[in-house]
């Protein structure tokens, strides 16, 4: 089946069985390999990706339901070599350590962020609010302490 | 400073000691870092395992099911091996394990590789292993740690014991023992189990090999490249120089990629040569759950005989660990584990007694903490029944036992240096306030109770014994040929943060940036071996020798400088002694700070060059109708001697942590019949962002002075208190004890009959 | 290769449904993705993702129409659910995290009808009423009546979930809800409850009482809604966990005991008619 699909804002065609995972057709047809696999049952959320505006696992959508659709990936979240605010903020807080999670865990707090889903939050609602929307992101170094502080930091940023 | 710093670093200040940005966290923000599976390698074909669905048996053969296509496929056995089919791989004590299971050779485990297939894509290897079918004739299987000791099956040896231990201190005989414990004004006795525990790594296991002619090169997810090296010169029967073991960005280890990687290079390098291409194999994450090595499940029993003023006069304790079915790394487990079992507290008399056995478990191995975070459980529930039986307040009653410079350990080392005790208690007793009101109503409306745990705790930084003098692990600093600054060492950066400390205290030494500094990849073709990444050693120990090969590279470029009349930065001195004479290279080996002496035979002396000092607090919320323990509070103050880097010590302590609440509460790896039940991360669960509280970290810094600028091991040791202290806070809250982890909601259940009344 | 069908309307679907029951229905994907590449990609699928038909929330005058294709993310943040079928959109907040609920839809959920599924409990306690077509006609099926198994329901081979009728609880009935999870987030359920229950005062009239993860599939416990019928609450609580008592056989399994889901099952269903 031929998918022709937006991503990170470029028009993207790709030949492959409908069925394959999204997650497969980044990395292994679109060479697009920012995009990780932690557990294939939508369980860790590295995989995550913005599609039609909502953060998904990306091994949990057939490309076929893709065609005609938006998506972006951590590779389309930073302008070149300027940071997504949220990437900005992991890095200076000390968010990022093996660094496998951190593309899905980019995506999924740029959408919250980018939403707004924790604007007018004071500091204590907007960290419990990170902790039940990031839910689906399972890091496994941090204690996601660092990650919650790098979210606030980056929403209290883009609200300004 | 040469020049305002790209690493953020405000002018002028000294490296060692900022929380400078991680070296890579760009290339991990941005998707940019490679990881294996992220490598592009054109042609490369997909190796998949076939595994036993035995716990316990003979392979009589292997049969490739006639009604698939195995025109695409490769299929390798152990008859296809031309090495040493043997491998403990990493071989520390015997070579006992096998990278394939030969025709009329045991199983020992379910999940033990028996064959291995080789496809051009990951979809057709996985498939195709599944109609590979080894036929096993079964045998008696052992599960538990009573029936291993039985030993009507034997596994291992005559016993199955793998290793056992016994620490004596005060005492030379049991009687002599026993007549102190008959004479204590009283004894406080329990027994402790721990449960098995997932790494759970994000990344899986993974690794690829290819040939190149003779020389096998093989890169991958690993703590250790040189485990590996060894590994794979006994596997293939070859010398040091026919095979290169490289790192790839490594997402997470935790211990599970100390040992383990051995046996996916082993099996890549075989499909490498049968396919003559390039093999990737990438673990499924159920199969990584199933078949890799997890924490040493543990039951310990514990006796304190204290007398009438409340002063402990003896401790004896015996800890038995399951180390499942291959000998791996568990006798270096169990002796971290009983070498912690006494607790940091003054005892004139103690007795240990450690074993491992058999089991026809998945064999256990390295996680996090080692054995200590077993037998810590164990002896900070012996505390605060000691507390309790003595109406003492949990935090006094710690600093009044606990030990203090001039004390000595269960092993008789006298503790001299960088003993942090009054500080890691200070600093949890100034920021406790009061305890939370015991009864309340929770989120839910639910009616909960509520309690407040504390524990304090030690970790024995570096290798035990005299492991550092033997290893003598290397690392060098370098001028480049162009006048740059390399740091060469095989430690390597699984998240921790090594490559950033690394720069920070080479910086620091020569006196110029960190962003100024390159710390090369681990390769075995262009890193001297530093010893393995393990122990919380590599900044203590590996960063020493970085610290002391980057002074040496300093004073002689200042030397030349003077002599040849050059002046300018270090930096510019660097890049003209390159110009006049290429590279330059101090290749530093560890040596041990003064007056350390252990004896192996005895198990006496300094086990450890010195110890990180922690005390924890944790509050802890029950909620009555569903029996769900949340951790409200959790505190750590944990003396890491310097922080070279207190935002990656943070990261490093935080996650220790969670891992640690965790296992306490929610965590488990379930066996039914020697297979793991529980094989994938729907079931075998871990924190998310709503499980974990808030976590308070607090720096102590008692400097070590044979550290880099004091540093001392911090990697483990936040795994090892927190567990206890949220048995000792649900205790706090319903009135009746926890001896086992998890403190799962269906205990808590079962556990009601012994609630206080309230 | 599978063949791909995206229909343009529910007419489409449906005639595709009827000509190919060996596809692959989907819309999220959140179940039927799980570990795809490891297994055999299906002849055929029809993808009714986003397909507008099936994409709606209709308030009624007594009920709420919720379209098989809406997402939980939708059923969690539409204020007329929020406000009058407490219960859903709560249990939506609950399935999975941010990723599963932007996917995952009610025709999903009802369509498997797991015992763990998470929205199921809530409409067994507002008595939803399922519309099902195919081309031979729409019907209406009470949720209390579509399960007839482990993950089996009355969905005929050519049929399509159209959408859950919903009534909405009037001012005399308070509804409770409560997963209890692995873990506080992205778990799958070990117990779960829901109750609709009518009052006159403190005097319960009638309930409706259901459990999820208790058995097969998700149930009503009518023993408990007998037992409480007239009771005041408090007395209602403890007259619903003596009831409850005889009326359940919970399992063990990896993720939990029979017994501690027993016990926490009379727990949530005391809570349900206690005082507060």
């Amino acid at each position: 089946m031929n998918v022709t699909l937006e991503l990170n804002g470029e028009t993207r065609e790709v030949e492959v069985t409908p069925w394959k995972r999204l997650l497969d057709v980044l990395r292994e047809d679109l060479r697009l390999t920012g995009t990780k696999e932690g557990c294939g049952e939508g369980e860790c959320g590295a995989c995550t990706v913005i599609l039609d505006g909502e953060a998904v696992n990306s091994c949990l959508v057939a490309i076929g339901q893709c065609h005609g659709r938006q998506l972006t990936t951590v590779e389309g979240l930073a302008h070149g070599e300027v940071l997504h605010a949220v990437q900005r903020a992991l890095v200076a807080c000390g968010g990022a350590q093996c660094g496998i999670c951190t593309p899905g865990i980019a995506m999924c707090a740029s959408h919250v962020v980018d939403r707004g889903l924790l604007a007018g939050a004071d500091d204590v609602t907007a960290r419990a609010k990170v902790r039940e929307l990031l839910a689906g992101n399972i890091c496994r170094c941090t204690g996601y302490q660092l990650i919650v502080d790098a979210i606030i930091v980056a929403a209290r940023e883009v609200t300004r | 400073m040469e020049r305002p710093s790209a690493t953020g670093l405000a002018v002028g200040l000294a490296p060692v000691g900022a929380s400078v940005p991680r070296v890579d966290g760009f290339a991990k923000v941005t998707g940019r870092a490679l990881y294996l599976d992220d490598l592009d390698a054109p042609g490369a074909w997909h190796g998949a395992t076939v595994r036993s669905t035995i716990a316990h048996g003979v392979l009589e053969a292997i049969d490739l099911d006639p009604a698939f296509d195995w025109s695409q496929v490769v299929v390798a056995t152990a008859a296809d091996i031309t090495g040493n089919n043997f491998a403990n791989f990493i071989r520390l004590i015997e070579d006992d394990q096998v990278a394939l299971v030969p025709i009329g050779g045991r199983v020992m485990h379910v999940d033990e590789a028996i064959a291995l297939v080789s496809a051009p894509t990951r979809q057709l290897a996985f498939i195709a292993a599944k109609h590979v079918k080894p036929r096993i004739k079964a045998l008696p299987a052992v599960f538990d740690i009573e029936s291993a000791l039985a030993a009507n099956q034997k596994l291992f040896g005559a016993d199955n014991i793998f290793k056992q231990f016994l620490i004596r201190k005060g005492h030379v005989s049991d009687a002599e023992l026993e007549a102190v414990f008959a004479g204590a004004a009283r004894v406080i006795e329990g027994t402790y189990q721990t449960s098995p525990q997932e790494q759970m790594y994000i990344e899986t296991q993974a690794m690829m090999a290819r040939w190149d002619g003779e020389v096998c090169r093989i890169v991958g997810s690993m703590q250790c490249p040189y485990y590996v090296h060894k590994a794979m010169k006994a596997f293939l029967d070859c010398d040091a120089d026919e095979v290169v073991i490289s790192q790839s960005v490594t997402g997470g280890g935790f211990g599970g990629k100390e040992e383990y990687p051995s046996m996916l290079a082993a099996h890549v390098a075989v499909l490498a040569k049968k396919t003559g291409r390039a093999v990737k194999m990438v673990y499924d994450r159920d199969e990584d759950i199933a078949a890799t090595t997890k924490r040493h499940p543990c039951r310990t029993h514990h006796r304190l005989a204290v007398d009438a003023s409340g002063e402990i006069l003896a401790i004896d304790a015996d800890v038995v660990m399951d180390g499942g079915a291959y000998l791996t790394l568990s006798p270096v487990v169990l002796s971290r584990g009983v070498l912690h079992a006494a607790g940091p507290y003054r005892s004139p008399v103690v007795r240990i007694r450690g074993r491992v056995v058999a089991t026809n478990h998945p064999p256990h191995g390295a996680f996090r903490g080692f054995g200590a975070p077993q037998t810590t459980f164990a002896y900070e529930r012996q505390i605060q029944k000691l507390a309790l039986a003595l109406g003492e307040d949990a935090l006094a009653i710690r600093k009044r036992l606990a030990v203090r410079a001039g004390d000595t350990t269960a092993t008789g080392q006298l503790l001299g240096i960088s003993v942090g005790t009054d500080e890691v208690i200070g600093a949890i007793e100034q920021v406790a306030g009061k305890p939370p009101v015991r009864d309340g109503h929770g989120p839910s409306g639910a009616p909960v109770r509520r309690g407040r745990g504390v524990v304090f705790y030690f970790h024995g930084a570096g290798f035990t014994g005299a492991g550092e003098q033997r290893l003598a692990g290397r690392a060098a600093v370098a001028v480049t040929a162009d006048g740059g600054f390399e740091v060469r060492s095989s430690s390597t950066d699984i998240g921790q943060g090594a490559i950033t400390m690394f720069s920070q205290i080479a910086a620091g030494a020569l006196g110029v940036d960190p962003a100024a500094i390159v710390v090369v990849d681990p390769s075995t073709a262009q890193v001297p071996d530093s010893g393995p990444t393990v122990a919380s050693r590599t900044c203590m120990v590996v960063g020493g020798v970085v610290e002391k090969a980057a002074l040496a590279v300093r004073a002689k470029l200042e030397a030349w400088a003077a002599a040849h009349d050059v002046r300018g930065s270090i930096g510019e001195v660097a890049r003209a002694y390159a110009v006049k004479h290429g590279e330059l290279v101090e290749i530093v080996a560890y040596e041990p700070p003064p007056g350390i002496a252990w004896d192996d035979s005895t198990y006496t002396g300094a086990a450890y060059p010195v110890f990180g000092w922690a005390a924890c607090l944790v509050d802890v919320e029950v909620d009555l109708d569903t029996y769900e323990v949340a951790i409200t509070r959790c505190v750590q103050a944990i003396d890491v001697g310097k922080a070279i880097n207190p935002s990656i010590v943070k990261g490093q302590i935080e996650g220790g942590t969670l891992q640690a609440l965790g296992w306490a509460v929610l965590e488990n790896v379930v066996y039914k019949d020697g297979k793991v039940a529980n094989a994938n991360m729907t079931n075998c669960i871990v924190p998310t962002f709503a499980d974990a509280p808030d976590l308070e970290t607090i720096l102590i810094e008692v400097p070590y002075p044979y550290g880099p600028s004091g540093a001392k091991g911090v990697g483990e040791i936040p795994m090892d208190g927190p567990a206890a202290a949220v048995a000792n806070a649900v205790e706090d809250a319903l009135g009746c004890a926890f001896d086992e982890l998890p403190i799962s909601p269906e205990v808590v259940a079962a556990s009601k009959p012994r609630w206080r009344k309230s | 290769m599978t063949t791909y069908l995206r229909p343009r309307d529910l007419d489409e679907g449906l005639h595709a449904r009827a000509e190919h029951a060996d596809w692959t229905v989907l819309a999220g994907g959140t179940d039927l993705l799980v570990n795809a590449n490891h297994r055999a990609a299906p002849v055929g699928m029809i993808d009714l993702w986003r397909l507008a038909d099936l994409c709606f929330v209709r308030v009624e005058k007594t009920s709420v129409a919720i379209g098989a294709g809406t997402t939980w993310t939708e059923v969690e943040r539409h204020p007329a659910i929020r406000a009058k079928l407490a219960p859903l959109a709560l249990a939506a907040r609950e399935i999975g995290a941010l990723q599963i609920q932007a996917r995952g839809t009610l025709g999903g959920n009802v369509g498997t009808s797991s015992p763990v599924g998470d929205s199921l409990p809530a409409l067994l306690a507002l008595d939803a009423e399922l519309e099902v077509a195919s081309v031979r006609g729409h019907r209406r099926v009470p949720y209390r009546e579509w399960c007839t198994g482990y993950r089996t329901t009355h969905l005929a081979a050519d049929e399509l979930i159209i959408a859950a009728h919903v009534p909405v609880p009037d001012a005399t009935t308070r509804t409770s809800w409560r997963k209890v999870g692995t873990r506080r987030a992205q778990s799958i359920s070990k117990v779960m409850g829901a109750a609709a229950i009518t009052l006159d005062g403190d005097v319960v009239v009638s309930a409706r009482v259901a459990l999820g993860a208790i058995a097969n599939r998700p149930i009503r416990i009518t023993a408990v809604e007998d037992a409480v019928r007239g009771q005041r609450l408090g007395v209602a609580g403890d007259a619903a966990r003596a009831a409850l008592r005889g009326a359940i056989q919970p399992i063990d399994d990896v993720r939990s005991t029979a017994t501690y889901r027993r016990e926490v099952a009379e727990n949530l269903v005391a809570r349900f008619f206690s005082v507060s």
